[in-house]
């Protein structure tokens, strides 16, 4: 709870600070998210490599994980489904484009607004904005009601960076790879998915 | 850019491999930290970001909608494959 509120009012204080431009604009154009990204995953890596634990606890791990990404994609799509027949006012397939962002809201952003037009593509970058910062909210509550794999499924496609840091934190170091494989595969299928939605 | 960041965690482990030794007991906080400082800069890009901030109280609530949607599903779905993880775990 606590470690939540705390990450909270960082994000807060980030979106003040940039929608009243307390600081210089270069900032923003700098890449700085990305190289603290970069320094972020090194010091993940160096935990986990630096854990003698932690090599030993990927042979124990079950091989039913592999169909993680599956239940990801297909539990993304019911909830999407639901969301969808209750609001109506948009066609089922424009809500599973959004949804099949999967967090990852540039590329997806990006491909509906080709495809569909702004709109869509300004609900596809707000959607998929949201669940990156659901994931990272609220791992911990996501972790103890519904167990170690469900912070890795809410992340979808940005498991394997934004979201990666905190699924192992909350999830454990053991489950650290199995957040890469679940990243990479959700995230691979996101062009061709975001594709096929529009065109349907 | 994806395989940058990867190849910063490869490295990192290897580090942390060759260190093993040595109990690195700052690593923790230091990742705290850092993970604080990048959901600072999300704030500050998303909060910079015009379109953004004017389209929010519009689609905002549509995007809500979907978003939560969305993931409460996929968290269904990873709970059920946890349960068959650890049901199938226990009779070994």
């Amino acid at each position: 709870m606590k470690g939540s509120l705390i990450i909270l009012s960082f994000f807060a204080t980030g979106l003040l600070v940039g929608v009243f431009r307390w600081l210089p604009a270069e900032l923003q154009y700098s890449n700085a998210s990305f190289y603290v990204l970069c320094l972020l995953m090194f010091s993940v890596g160096f935990s986990i490599g630096n854990d003698p634990q932690s090599f030993h606890q990927f042979k124990t791990l079950n091989l039913r994980l592999a169909f993680l990404p599956l239940m990801t994609i297909v539990g993304t799509w019911i909830g999407i489904i639901v969301v969808g027949l209750l609001v109506r006012n948009r066609s089922l397939t424009d809500c599973l484009a959004v949804g099949s962002g999967f967090g990852y809201y540039s590329l997806s952003s990006i491909l509906i607004t080709q495809y569909k037009g702004v709109e869509l593509g300004t609900i596809a970058l707000l959607s998929n904005i949201m669940r990156e910062v659901i994931t990272l909210l609220f791992a911990p509550f996501i972790l103890k009601y519904f167990g170690t794999l469900a912070p890795i499924s809410a992340g979808g496609a940005t498991t394997m960076d934004t979201t990666f840091p905190v699924i192992v934190r909350n999830s454990g170091p053991d489950y650290a790879i199995v957040s890469i494989y679940h990243g990479f595969i959700v995230d691979f299928s996101v062009p061709f998915l975001v594709t096929l939605f529009c065109s349907l | 850019m994806m395989f940058v960041v990867i190849a910063c965690m490869l490295a990192g482990m290897a580090g942390g491999y060759l260190l093993r030794s040595r109990k690195i007991q700052f690593a923790h906080r230091f990742i705290l930290g850092l993970i604080w400082l990048l959901l600072f800069l999300l704030g500050l890009e998303l909060g910079a970001n015009k379109m953004v901030v004017s389209q929010f109280g519009v689609l905002g609530f549509e995007a809500l909608l979907l978003a939560f949607g969305g993931t409460l599903g996929s968290i269904l779905a990873a709970w059920l494959l946890w349960t068959f993880c650890l049901k199938k775990g226990a009779s070994k």
